[in-house]
């Protein structure tokens, strides 16, 4: 699915320059469901956001479904994050001013896909998240759950390859994460790919691997036994 | 191409962030409000000025003799110069395909009476072409016609006030009109642009002037307009060569300022096509500036709008927003927002000057007020200024990368 070689980014910070990622390799295969652990400041954000393309590499190679990801135009990427891509955030990240359902058929709309066909996929897929009576709600008016319910349905929308969530439990309390987590994990189960950020060893505990980063390199890359979600909910 | 998408998503945006919306709108439509304002007032300057000189032809050349000034030929000076009918005849002999219309005056004072009613006017005797020279216009009856000229007759036409002064509420068509003992039939009213002065005058034909009052031909000034198609160049030498040929003809020094005068309006209309040159400069200067301040006005609140929406392009553009469609939603909003501000500001304007208008005459300004065509052209000028404006702050709002306009501050 996902090939790291040698990857470097550092950031700069006035004169001198902070050097984040010091040579990750990492290699992702179809239907994993891999978190990505380490330290607050540790770069595992500017990690997923390399692998989406959000961010660029300094150095090191980046093979994405047999596709090397390097010095894509502006306009190149937009195309590959929407037909590959989906993503999940810390802060849900949908537009305020637009409904659940608008929000989920956006990535619909950037694929030039006709309104009334993208109405109905962003609306099969709130029902997917069980918000299907939600839909003309705006994120202001739903939880803290289902916006991230809401924002799972927009990553899903597009039918990509590899869903990237950046800590999708942070804003949530314990119960609430637990839900989104049997979400994820049920998601997974279908045969998505998965890479998620995350610090709290329990929702690590709760993939298939886990990757941890210190000091901008990988120091532990393991198999887990997958603690299921459903049986805290 | 009309995406109807795209527009869905840019009324949705401007719909739905109203108080953003507003805000910017009200820039633009303050602006334009200003702009609508001041040019209708300059325009109204203007429209004074205009019709301080509506009252004659401006095509007109006087010709005046006086007194000379100056021995020439063997004659002395002080000579009195007075012209004839035969000198009105030369006049019009010898630059007759150069003249539009001819007349000679007389001035006199006159006392007129009706009935119990009497005052003093200006009485001229003229020519039938006087009435285009002095833009009098006939409200009832007719003027001094070449029957008038040729029989001598006792005929008046009278300035719409003298009908007012002296027949009171009757119509003076038709009656007897007594100028200085003797009785004239009024067969014209008339009004004019002039003023009220203008109106308060009597004409009578040429030839019956010169037989009742003195029983000559001599006349006081010979007015003429010239070809309108002469250019200033040509107009001037005009009038230089009738100021030659006069002088010759009364053999008066060419020297002599005095004896033979000759007043031509191209001069004149000189100075006003300068004075509305400047009028012209400052209003474009005025229009200029008001859309430069628009366009810098909206600029910044394109700037700040990027700003606000910073968070919401990175979401587009993590779920697959091209460069382009970000530059789309920006600019169209802002073209759109413009236009539309600026229509209601200059429709605003419009109103205040209708409202406006007649309170403004004591201030020199008369009907201010903008075409339509000035309409549509601020209106097009807007929908570039829009684009002018959105375009930088449209651009930079493309080149936000997606991963600054999702970091969580
Ligand atoms: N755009 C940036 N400019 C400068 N420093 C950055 C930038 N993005 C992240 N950093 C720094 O890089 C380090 C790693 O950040 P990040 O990947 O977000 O960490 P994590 O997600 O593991 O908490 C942090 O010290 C952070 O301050
Ligand atoms: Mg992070």
């Amino acid at each position: 699915m996902l090939k790291i070689n040698q990857l470097h980014k550092s950031y700069p910070i006035g004169d001198s320059s902070l050097h984040v990622l010091k040579g990750i390799d990492l290699e992702v295969e179809k239907g994993e469901m891999v978190a990505i652990m380490g330290s607050s400041g540790s770069g595992k954000s500017t990690l997923l956001n390399i692998i989406g393309m959000l961010d660029e590499a300094d150095s090191g190679d980046y093979i994405l479904d047999e596709l090397p990801i390097k010095d894509l135009t502006e306009k190149k990427a937009a195309v590959y994050r929407n037909k590959f891509l989906g993503f999940i955030f810390q802060s849900f990240n949908l537009i305020n001013y637009k409904n659940a359902l608008e929000n989920v058929a956006l990535p619909l709309y950037y694929q030039g896909m006709k309104r009334k066909e993208r109405q109905e996929k962003a609306l099969f897929h709130l029902e997917k998240v069980g918000l299907a009576d939600w839909a003309q709600h705006l994120p202001k008016e739903l939880s803290g759950g289902q916006n991230q319910r809401v924002a799972i349905a927009r990553a899903l929308a597009a039918n990509p390859k590899l869903l990237l969530a950046d800590e999708p439990t942070g804003a949530l309390d314990t119960k609430t994460s637990h839900e989104i987590m049997a979400f994820i994990q049920q998601l997974n189960d279908e045969g998505k790919t998965i890479l998620m950020v995350t610090h709290e060893e329990d929702i690590a505990s709760m993939c298939k691997r886990v990757v941890r980063l210190r000091d901008g390199v990988i120091m532990e890359d393991k198999k887990v036994e997958q603690v299921r979600a459903e049986q805290y909910v | 191409m009309f995406d109807l998408d795209l527009w869905r998503e840019i009324f949705q945006s401007i719909n739905m962030n109203r108080t953003r919306s507003l805000l910017s709108g009200f820039t633009v439509a303050f602006a334009i409000l200003l702009f609508t304002i001041l040019f209708g007032i300059a325009n109204g300057l203007q429209n004074t000025f205009a019709e301080a000189f509506v009252d004659d032809a401006t095509n007109s050349i006087f010709i005046n003799s006086g007194m000379t000034t100056k021995a020439h030929k063997g004659l002395q000076s002080g000579r009195r110069i007075k012209f004839k009918n035969e000198d009105f005849d030369y006049v019009k002999e010898e630059f007759g395909n150069k003249i539009e219309f001819i007349t000679a005056r007389i001035y006199r004072n006159t006392q007129a009476s009706f009935r119990n009613e009497q005052n003093t006017y200006d009485l001229r005797a003229v020519h039938p072409d006087h009435q285009f020279l002095e833009k009098t216009k006939i409200k009832e009856g007719r003027y001094i016609n070449q029957n008038d000229l040729e029989n001598k007759t006792k005929v008046a036409i009278i300035g719409r006030l003298v009908e007012e002064d002296l027949f009171l509420k009757t119509t003076a068509l038709g009656k007897y009109i007594n100028l200085s003992g003797i009785q004239y039939k009024v067969v014209g009213i008339f009004t004019d642009a002039g003023g009220d002065n203008e109106e308060r005058k009597i004409y009578m034909p040429i030839t019956t002037a010169q037989h009742l009052y003195g029983n000559n031909d001599y006349i006081d000034q010979i007015s003429l307009t010239y070809n309108p198609e002469m250019n200033y160049d040509q107009a001037l030498a005009f009038g230089n060569q009738i100021t030659k040929k006069m002088k010759d003809r009364f053999s008066v020094a060419r020297s002599d300022q005095r004896a033979i005068r000759v007043r031509n309006m191209a001069e004149g209309t000189r100075a006003i096509s300068k004075m509305t040159g400047v009028l012209t400069f400052f209003i474009l200067f005025i229009g200029l500036g008001t859309l430069m301040a628009g366009i810098v006005g909206v600029s910044n609140i394109m700037i700040f709008i990027v700003k606000e929406r910073t968070k919401e392009i990175g979401i587009r553009k993590a779920l697959g927003a091209s460069p382009k469609s970000i530059v789309s939603i920006i600019l169209i909003e802002s073209i759109l927002i413009t236009a539309i501000a600026g229509y209601v500001g200059l429709l605003l304007g419009v109103g205040v000057l209708e409202l406006a208008g007649p309170s403004l005459k004591t201030y020199f300004i008369k009907d201010p007020s903008i075409s339509n065509s000035l309409v549509i052209g601020a209106t097009l000028a807007l929908i570039i200024a829009g684009t002018i404006a959105g375009y930088l702050p449209a651009k930079k709002a493309s080149r936000i990368k997606p991963i600054v306009a999702l970091r969580n501050d």
